[in-house]
Protein backbone atom coordinates (compact mmCIF):
# COMPACT_ATOMS: atom_id res chain seq x y z
CA UNK A 1 0.00 0.00 0.00
CA UNK A 2 2.55 2.53 1.14
CA UNK A 3 4.93 1.61 -1.68
CA UNK A 4 2.53 3.14 -4.17
CA UNK A 5 2.60 6.40 -2.34
CA UNK A 6 6.13 7.12 -3.43
CA UNK A 7 4.76 7.89 -6.86
CA UNK A 8 3.11 11.26 -7.13
CA UNK A 9 0.54 11.56 -9.85
CA UNK A 10 -1.66 14.42 -10.87
CA UNK A 11 -4.94 14.88 -9.10
CA UNK A 12 -7.57 14.91 -11.83
CA UNK A 13 -10.80 14.03 -10.15
CA UNK A 14 -13.48 16.72 -10.24
CA UNK A 15 -16.56 15.37 -8.47
CA UNK A 16 -19.20 17.61 -10.07
CA UNK A 17 -22.16 16.00 -8.33
CA UNK A 18 -20.45 16.61 -4.97
CA UNK A 19 -19.85 20.26 -5.86
CA UNK A 20 -23.51 20.59 -6.78
CA UNK A 21 -24.62 18.91 -3.57
CA UNK A 22 -22.47 21.18 -1.39
CA UNK A 23 -23.61 24.28 -3.31
CA UNK A 24 -27.26 23.34 -2.83
CA UNK A 25 -26.79 22.74 0.89
CA UNK A 26 -24.98 26.02 1.34
CA UNK A 27 -27.93 27.82 -0.22
CA UNK A 28 -30.38 25.94 1.99
CA UNK A 29 -28.46 26.45 5.20
CA UNK A 30 -28.18 30.20 4.64
CA UNK A 31 -31.67 30.37 3.21
CA UNK A 32 -32.54 33.87 4.44
CA UNK A 33 -29.45 35.43 2.99
CA UNK A 34 -29.68 33.40 -0.21
CA UNK A 35 -33.17 34.81 -0.66
CA UNK A 36 -31.94 38.38 -0.22
CA UNK A 37 -29.18 37.79 -2.77
CA UNK A 38 -31.60 36.14 -5.16
CA UNK A 39 -34.19 38.89 -4.78
CA UNK A 40 -31.59 41.43 -5.93
CA UNK A 41 -31.29 39.64 -9.26
CA UNK A 42 -35.02 38.89 -9.29
CA UNK A 43 -35.95 42.57 -9.02
CA UNK A 44 -33.45 43.64 -11.67
CA UNK A 45 -34.70 41.04 -14.15
CA UNK A 46 -38.34 41.76 -13.24
CA UNK A 47 -37.79 45.41 -14.09
CA UNK A 48 -36.25 44.46 -17.43
CA UNK A 49 -39.19 42.13 -18.10
CA UNK A 50 -41.76 44.88 -17.42
CA UNK A 51 -40.00 47.18 -19.87
CA UNK A 52 -39.89 44.44 -22.51
CA UNK A 53 -43.57 43.63 -22.02
CA UNK A 54 -44.45 47.33 -22.22
CA UNK A 55 -42.57 47.62 -25.51
CA UNK A 56 -44.42 44.54 -26.82
CA UNK A 57 -47.75 46.23 -25.94
CA UNK A 58 -46.73 49.46 -27.65
CA UNK A 59 -45.75 47.51 -30.75
CA UNK A 60 -49.11 45.73 -30.72
CA UNK A 61 -50.92 49.06 -30.58
CA UNK A 62 -48.61 50.65 -33.16
CA UNK A 63 -47.63 53.39 -30.74
CA UNK A 64 -44.51 55.24 -31.82
CA UNK A 65 -41.93 55.31 -29.06
CA UNK A 66 -39.85 58.48 -28.94
CA UNK A 67 -36.10 58.11 -29.05
CA UNK A 68 -35.85 59.97 -25.74
CA UNK A 69 -38.15 57.52 -23.98
CA UNK A 70 -36.29 54.58 -25.45
CA UNK A 71 -32.95 55.90 -24.23
CA UNK A 72 -34.37 56.56 -20.79
CA UNK A 73 -35.64 52.98 -20.61
CA UNK A 74 -32.27 51.58 -21.60
CA UNK A 75 -30.59 53.77 -19.00
CA UNK A 76 -32.96 52.70 -16.22
CA UNK A 77 -32.68 49.01 -17.08
CA UNK A 78 -28.87 49.21 -17.22
CA UNK A 79 -28.78 50.88 -13.83
CA UNK A 80 -31.10 48.29 -12.33
CA UNK A 81 -29.04 45.41 -13.68
CA UNK A 82 -25.77 46.99 -12.57
CA UNK A 83 -27.12 47.30 -9.05
CA UNK A 84 -28.26 43.68 -9.08
CA UNK A 85 -24.84 42.55 -10.25
CA UNK A 86 -23.08 44.58 -7.57
CA UNK A 87 -25.45 43.12 -5.01
CA UNK A 88 -24.78 39.53 -5.96
CA UNK A 89 -21.01 40.14 -6.19
CA UNK A 90 -21.11 41.52 -2.68
CA UNK A 91 -23.03 38.54 -1.32
CA UNK A 92 -20.74 36.07 -3.04
CA UNK A 93 -17.68 37.88 -1.65
CA UNK A 94 -19.18 37.60 1.81
CA UNK A 95 -20.10 33.97 1.28
CA UNK A 96 -16.54 33.22 0.14
CA UNK A 97 -14.87 35.20 2.93
CA UNK A 98 -16.75 33.52 5.74
CA UNK A 99 -15.81 30.16 4.26
CA UNK A 100 -12.07 30.68 3.80
CA UNK A 101 -11.36 28.07 6.45
CA UNK A 102 -13.67 25.57 4.79
CA UNK A 103 -11.98 26.19 1.45
CA UNK A 104 -8.52 25.73 2.99
CA UNK A 105 -9.69 22.50 4.59
CA UNK A 106 -11.09 21.17 1.33
CA UNK A 107 -7.81 21.91 -0.39
CA UNK A 108 -6.03 19.97 2.37
CA UNK A 109 -8.30 17.03 1.63
CA UNK A 110 -7.31 17.09 -2.02
CA UNK A 111 -9.77 19.49 -3.65
CA UNK A 112 -8.47 21.13 -6.81
CA UNK A 113 -8.79 24.87 -7.34
CA UNK A 114 -11.23 24.04 -10.11
CA UNK A 115 -13.47 22.21 -7.62
CA UNK A 116 -13.64 25.26 -5.35
CA UNK A 117 -14.38 27.58 -8.29
CA UNK A 118 -17.03 25.19 -9.62
CA UNK A 119 -18.68 24.93 -6.22
CA UNK A 120 -19.09 28.71 -5.84
CA UNK A 121 -20.15 29.25 -9.45
CA UNK A 122 -22.78 26.53 -9.11
CA UNK A 123 -23.99 28.17 -5.92
CA UNK A 124 -24.22 31.56 -7.62
CA UNK A 125 -25.80 30.18 -10.78
CA UNK A 126 -28.42 28.19 -8.91
CA UNK A 127 -29.57 31.36 -7.19
CA UNK A 128 -29.12 33.51 -10.30
CA UNK A 129 -31.02 31.31 -12.74
CA UNK A 130 -33.93 30.59 -10.40
CA UNK A 131 -34.18 34.29 -9.51
CA UNK A 132 -34.03 35.28 -13.19
CA UNK A 133 -36.82 32.88 -14.16
CA UNK A 134 -38.98 34.14 -11.31
CA UNK A 135 -38.04 37.73 -12.16
CA UNK A 136 -39.03 37.34 -15.80
CA UNK A 137 -42.35 35.71 -14.86
CA UNK A 138 -43.18 38.25 -12.14
CA UNK A 139 -42.11 41.27 -14.20
CA UNK A 140 -43.99 40.23 -17.32
CA UNK A 141 -47.03 39.13 -15.26
CA UNK A 142 -47.31 42.41 -13.39
CA UNK A 143 -46.94 44.43 -16.57
CA UNK A 144 -49.52 42.31 -18.40
CA UNK A 145 -52.00 42.91 -15.57
CA UNK A 146 -51.26 46.63 -15.72
CA UNK A 147 -51.83 46.66 -19.48
CA UNK A 148 -55.01 44.62 -19.13
CA UNK A 149 -56.50 46.96 -16.54
CA UNK A 150 -55.17 50.16 -18.08
CA UNK A 151 -55.51 49.68 -21.80
CA UNK A 152 -58.03 46.88 -22.02
CA UNK A 153 -57.63 43.10 -22.12
CA UNK A 154 -57.93 43.02 -25.91
CA UNK A 155 -54.37 44.35 -26.14
CA UNK A 156 -53.07 41.14 -24.55
CA UNK A 157 -54.50 39.16 -27.44
CA UNK A 158 -52.75 41.34 -30.00
CA UNK A 159 -49.28 40.88 -28.48
CA UNK A 160 -46.66 39.10 -30.55
CA UNK A 161 -46.19 36.27 -28.08
CA UNK A 162 -43.38 34.64 -30.02
CA UNK A 163 -41.21 37.74 -29.83
CA UNK A 164 -42.15 38.44 -26.21
CA UNK A 165 -41.32 34.93 -24.96
CA UNK A 166 -38.08 35.01 -26.90
CA UNK A 167 -37.09 38.29 -25.28
CA UNK A 168 -38.07 37.09 -21.81
CA UNK A 169 -35.89 34.04 -22.47
CA UNK A 170 -33.03 36.41 -23.26
CA UNK A 171 -33.74 38.18 -19.92
CA UNK A 172 -33.22 34.89 -18.12
CA UNK A 173 -29.99 34.23 -20.01
CA UNK A 174 -28.83 37.74 -19.16
CA UNK A 175 -29.62 37.19 -15.48
CA UNK A 176 -27.66 33.94 -15.51
CA UNK A 177 -24.77 35.58 -17.36
CA UNK A 178 -24.58 38.51 -14.94
CA UNK A 179 -24.61 36.14 -11.96
CA UNK A 180 -21.80 34.19 -13.55
CA UNK A 181 -19.75 37.37 -13.98
CA UNK A 182 -20.51 38.43 -10.42
CA UNK A 183 -19.45 35.07 -8.97
CA UNK A 184 -16.30 34.33 -10.91
CA UNK A 185 -14.04 36.90 -9.23
CA UNK A 186 -14.85 35.93 -5.61
CA UNK A 187 -14.67 32.24 -6.52
CA UNK A 188 -11.27 32.63 -8.13
CA UNK A 189 -9.98 34.61 -5.19
CA UNK A 190 -11.01 31.80 -2.85
CA UNK A 191 -9.55 29.02 -4.97
CA UNK A 192 -6.17 30.63 -5.56
CA UNK A 193 -5.40 31.21 -1.89
CA UNK A 194 -2.63 29.01 -0.48
CA UNK A 195 -4.31 26.64 2.02
CA UNK A 196 -2.16 27.95 4.88
CA UNK A 197 -3.41 31.49 4.32
CA UNK A 198 -7.01 30.32 4.03
CA UNK A 199 -6.74 28.35 7.28
CA UNK A 200 -5.19 31.28 9.14
CA UNK A 201 -8.13 33.59 8.50
CA UNK A 202 -10.13 34.40 11.61
CA UNK A 203 -13.49 36.07 11.23
CA UNK B 1 7.69 0.79 15.22
CA UNK B 2 9.75 3.35 13.38
CA UNK B 3 11.79 2.09 10.44
CA UNK B 4 15.00 3.56 9.12
CA UNK B 5 13.30 4.92 6.05
CA UNK B 6 12.69 8.67 6.12
CA UNK B 7 9.19 9.77 5.25
CA UNK B 8 9.85 13.49 5.79
CA UNK B 9 13.14 15.32 5.37
CA UNK B 10 13.68 19.05 5.48
CA UNK B 11 16.86 20.72 4.29
CA UNK B 12 17.86 24.30 5.22
CA UNK B 13 14.20 25.12 5.58
CA UNK B 14 13.51 28.84 6.08
CA UNK B 15 10.40 30.94 5.88
CA UNK B 16 10.16 34.69 6.04
CA UNK B 17 7.00 36.70 6.37
CA UNK B 18 6.72 40.40 5.70
CA UNK B 19 5.26 41.99 8.79
CA UNK B 20 4.52 45.68 8.32
CA UNK B 21 7.29 45.94 5.74
CA UNK B 22 9.85 44.22 7.99
CA UNK B 23 10.88 40.65 7.16
CA UNK B 24 10.23 38.27 10.01
CA UNK B 25 12.06 34.96 9.99
CA UNK B 26 9.53 32.39 11.21
CA UNK B 27 11.74 29.41 10.37
CA UNK B 28 15.52 29.52 10.26
CA UNK B 29 17.47 26.71 8.59
CA UNK B 30 15.52 23.82 9.99
CA UNK B 31 16.91 20.34 9.34
CA UNK B 32 14.56 17.60 10.42
CA UNK B 33 14.35 13.96 9.38
CA UNK B 34 11.35 11.90 10.38
CA UNK B 35 11.31 8.12 10.05
CA UNK B 36 8.37 6.13 8.80
CA UNK B 37 6.14 5.06 11.66
CA UNK B 38 7.48 7.60 14.14
CA UNK B 39 5.35 9.65 16.52
CA UNK B 40 7.01 13.05 16.59
CA UNK B 41 5.89 16.05 18.60
CA UNK B 42 7.01 19.51 17.60
CA UNK B 43 6.92 21.51 20.83
CA UNK B 44 7.32 25.19 21.35
CA UNK B 45 5.54 28.27 22.63
CA UNK B 46 3.13 30.22 20.41
CA UNK B 47 4.97 32.12 17.73
CA UNK B 48 7.95 29.75 17.85
CA UNK B 49 7.42 28.69 14.24
CA UNK B 50 5.91 25.26 14.82
CA UNK B 51 2.75 26.01 12.87
CA UNK B 52 4.86 27.42 10.05
CA UNK B 53 6.87 24.20 10.04
CA UNK B 54 3.59 22.25 10.03
CA UNK B 55 2.43 24.21 6.97
CA UNK B 56 5.70 23.63 5.13
CA UNK B 57 5.72 19.88 5.79
CA UNK B 58 2.08 19.67 4.78
CA UNK B 59 2.64 21.50 1.52
CA UNK B 60 0.19 24.20 2.59
CA UNK B 61 2.66 27.03 2.12
CA UNK B 62 5.89 27.48 0.19
CA UNK B 63 9.24 27.93 1.96
CA UNK B 64 11.37 31.01 1.26
CA UNK B 65 14.52 28.86 1.13
CA UNK B 66 15.25 25.19 1.45
CA UNK B 67 13.32 22.08 0.61
CA UNK B 68 10.89 19.59 2.06
CA UNK B 69 11.04 16.01 0.84
CA UNK B 70 8.05 13.75 1.34
CA UNK B 71 8.95 10.14 0.51
CA UNK B 72 12.04 11.54 -1.25
CA UNK B 73 9.91 13.76 -3.49
CA UNK B 74 10.90 17.44 -3.47
CA UNK B 75 7.65 19.29 -2.85
CA UNK B 76 8.86 22.48 -4.54
CA UNK B 77 8.97 20.59 -7.84
CA UNK B 78 5.29 19.63 -7.73
CA UNK B 79 2.64 21.54 -9.64
CA UNK B 80 -0.79 22.34 -8.21
CA UNK B 81 -2.39 19.08 -9.29
CA UNK B 82 0.46 16.96 -7.98
CA UNK B 83 0.31 18.82 -4.67
CA UNK B 84 -3.42 18.16 -4.49
CA UNK B 85 -2.72 14.48 -5.13
CA UNK B 86 -0.15 14.45 -2.32
CA UNK B 87 -2.45 16.25 0.12
CA UNK B 88 -5.26 13.90 -0.78
CA UNK B 89 -3.47 10.55 -0.45
CA UNK B 90 -0.15 10.87 1.34
CA UNK B 91 -0.94 13.32 4.14
CA UNK B 92 -3.86 13.47 6.56
CA UNK B 93 -4.45 16.76 8.36
CA UNK B 94 -5.87 17.38 11.82
CA UNK B 95 -6.46 20.92 13.07
CA UNK B 96 -6.91 22.62 16.41
CA UNK B 97 -10.33 23.91 15.37
CA UNK B 98 -11.37 20.53 13.87
CA UNK B 99 -12.34 22.19 10.55
CA UNK B 100 -15.17 19.87 9.66
CA UNK B 101 -17.42 20.97 6.81
CA UNK B 102 -20.47 22.27 8.71
CA UNK B 103 -23.09 21.40 6.08
CA UNK B 104 -22.04 17.73 5.95
CA UNK B 105 -22.67 14.84 8.34
CA UNK B 106 -19.86 13.00 10.15
CA UNK B 107 -19.89 10.23 7.55
CA UNK B 108 -19.91 12.67 4.63
CA UNK B 109 -17.00 14.55 6.15
CA UNK B 110 -15.01 11.34 6.47
CA UNK B 111 -15.80 10.22 2.92
CA UNK B 112 -15.01 13.60 1.32
CA UNK B 113 -11.28 12.81 0.78
CA UNK B 114 -12.27 9.53 -0.91
CA UNK B 115 -14.56 11.51 -3.22
CA UNK B 116 -11.62 13.73 -4.19
CA UNK B 117 -9.50 10.62 -4.71
CA UNK B 118 -12.06 9.20 -7.13
CA UNK B 119 -12.94 6.19 -4.96
CA UNK B 120 -16.36 4.70 -5.91
CA UNK B 121 -19.13 5.98 -3.60
CA UNK B 122 -20.03 2.63 -2.02
CA UNK B 123 -16.42 1.85 -1.26
CA UNK B 124 -15.93 5.32 0.23
CA UNK B 125 -18.97 4.97 2.47
CA UNK B 126 -17.82 1.54 3.64
CA UNK B 127 -14.41 2.97 4.45
CA UNK B 128 -16.01 5.94 6.24
CA UNK B 129 -18.15 3.70 8.45
CA UNK B 130 -15.17 1.52 9.26
CA UNK B 131 -13.07 4.54 10.26
CA UNK B 132 -15.83 6.11 12.36
CA UNK B 133 -16.13 2.77 14.16
CA UNK B 134 -12.39 2.76 14.79
CA UNK B 135 -12.56 6.21 16.41
CA UNK B 136 -15.59 5.14 18.44
CA UNK B 137 -18.28 7.13 16.63
CA UNK B 138 -20.10 4.29 14.88
CA UNK B 139 -23.35 5.50 16.44
CA UNK B 140 -23.01 9.07 15.24
CA UNK B 141 -22.62 8.61 11.47
CA UNK B 142 -25.37 10.96 10.42
CA UNK B 143 -24.85 13.78 12.91
CA UNK B 144 -23.78 17.21 11.74
CA UNK B 145 -20.65 18.71 13.36
CA UNK B 146 -22.84 21.17 15.29
CA UNK B 147 -24.55 18.19 16.96
CA UNK B 148 -21.26 16.74 18.21
CA UNK B 149 -19.03 17.68 21.18
CA UNK B 150 -15.52 19.04 20.62
CA UNK B 151 -13.92 15.67 21.35
CA UNK B 152 -16.32 13.91 18.98
CA UNK B 153 -15.65 16.47 16.25
CA UNK B 154 -11.93 15.87 16.62
CA UNK B 155 -12.53 12.12 16.35
CA UNK B 156 -14.39 12.71 13.09
CA UNK B 157 -11.46 14.83 11.92
CA UNK B 158 -9.05 12.00 12.82
CA UNK B 159 -11.20 9.49 10.91
CA UNK B 160 -11.25 11.90 7.96
CA UNK B 161 -7.47 12.28 8.02
CA UNK B 162 -7.17 8.48 7.62
CA UNK B 163 -9.66 8.19 4.77
CA UNK B 164 -7.15 7.58 1.97
CA UNK B 165 -4.64 5.53 4.01
CA UNK B 166 -2.06 8.31 4.29
CA UNK B 167 1.58 7.66 5.19
CA UNK B 168 1.64 10.72 7.44
CA UNK B 169 -0.81 12.39 9.77
CA UNK B 170 -0.05 16.02 10.47
CA UNK B 171 -1.76 17.40 13.54
CA UNK B 172 -1.67 21.10 14.43
CA UNK B 173 -2.47 21.53 18.14
CA UNK B 174 -4.98 18.65 18.03
CA UNK B 175 -5.79 19.02 21.75
CA UNK B 176 -5.69 22.82 21.84
CA UNK B 177 -9.46 23.28 21.96
CA UNK B 178 -10.24 20.31 24.20
CA UNK B 179 -10.44 19.85 27.96
CA UNK B 180 -7.86 17.77 29.81
CA UNK B 181 -9.73 14.47 29.77
CA UNK B 182 -10.88 14.72 26.13
CA UNK B 183 -7.41 15.82 25.11
CA UNK B 184 -5.95 12.71 26.74
CA UNK B 185 -8.44 10.51 24.89
CA UNK B 186 -7.47 12.07 21.57
CA UNK B 187 -3.77 11.56 22.29
CA UNK B 188 -4.40 7.92 23.21
CA UNK B 189 -6.36 7.46 19.98
CA UNK B 190 -3.55 8.97 17.91
CA UNK B 191 -1.01 6.73 19.60
CA UNK B 192 -3.20 3.68 18.98
CA UNK B 193 -3.47 4.52 15.27
CA UNK B 194 0.28 5.07 15.16
CA UNK B 195 0.91 1.61 16.62
CA UNK B 196 -1.86 -0.35 14.91
CA UNK B 197 -1.87 1.24 11.47
CA UNK B 198 1.80 2.21 11.35
CA UNK B 199 0.97 5.75 10.27
CA UNK B 200 3.63 8.39 10.97
CA UNK B 201 2.28 11.09 13.27
CA UNK B 202 3.72 14.58 13.36
CA UNK B 203 2.07 16.86 15.83
CA UNK B 204 2.73 20.54 16.47
CA UNK B 205 1.71 21.16 20.03
CA UNK B 206 2.44 22.80 23.34
CA UNK B 207 0.47 20.18 25.23
CA UNK B 208 2.87 18.42 27.59
CA UNK B 209 0.56 15.38 27.69
CA UNK B 210 1.96 14.56 24.24
CA UNK B 211 5.40 13.85 25.74
CA UNK B 212 4.27 10.48 27.10
CA UNK B 213 3.42 9.01 23.72
CA UNK B 214 6.06 10.63 21.51
CA UNK B 215 9.00 8.70 20.07
CA UNK B 216 10.83 12.00 19.64
CA UNK B 217 10.20 15.55 20.71
CA UNK B 218 11.52 18.44 18.67
CA UNK B 219 11.74 21.65 20.67
CA UNK B 220 11.45 24.78 18.58
CA UNK B 221 12.22 28.32 19.65
CA UNK B 222 12.43 31.44 17.49
CA UNK B 223 12.23 29.41 14.31
CA UNK B 224 15.19 27.17 15.16
CA UNK B 225 15.37 23.64 16.49
CA UNK B 226 16.56 24.09 20.05
CA UNK B 227 16.96 20.40 20.84
CA UNK B 228 15.59 17.00 19.89
CA UNK B 229 14.82 14.53 22.64
CA UNK B 230 14.61 10.81 21.98
CA UNK B 231 12.23 8.47 23.74
CA UNK B 232 15.15 7.38 25.97
CA UNK B 233 15.74 10.92 27.24
CA UNK B 234 12.05 11.36 27.93
CA UNK B 235 11.76 8.18 29.99
CA UNK B 236 14.50 8.87 32.45
CA UNK B 237 12.03 9.52 35.21
CA UNK B 238 9.89 6.49 34.39
CA UNK B 239 12.70 3.98 34.00
CA UNK B 240 15.00 2.65 31.34
CA UNK B 241 12.87 -0.25 30.11
CA UNK B 242 11.30 1.55 27.16
CA UNK B 243 14.48 3.43 26.46
CA UNK B 244 16.33 0.23 25.58
CA UNK B 245 14.08 -0.75 22.70
CA UNK B 246 14.35 2.51 20.80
Amino acid sequence: MQEQQHRIERQVHLPLSKAFEIALRNIRIRFGRSMITASGILLGIAFLATVITQIAAQNALNIEVTEELRMRNIWLVTLALLMSTIGITNSMLMSVTERFKEIGTMKCLGALDRFVVTMFILEGMLMGVIASVLGAVVGAGVQLLAIGFGQGWSVIGKLDWGVLTGRLGLCILLGGGLTFLATIAPAYRAAKMPPAAALRVEI
Amino acid sequence: MASNEYVVRTKDLSKEFMLGGVPLRALDNVQLDIRRGEYVSIMGPSGSGKSTLFNMIGGLDKPTHGTVFINDVDMAQLDAQELAYLRCRTIGYIFQTFNLIPVMTALENVTLPTVFAGVPTDEGIERGIELLNIVGLGERLHHKPSELSGGQQQRVAIARSLANNPAIILADEPTGNLDLKTGKEIITLLKKLNQEQGVTIISATHDLKMLDVSDRVVWIRDGRIERIEERADLDIKVGEMEGVES
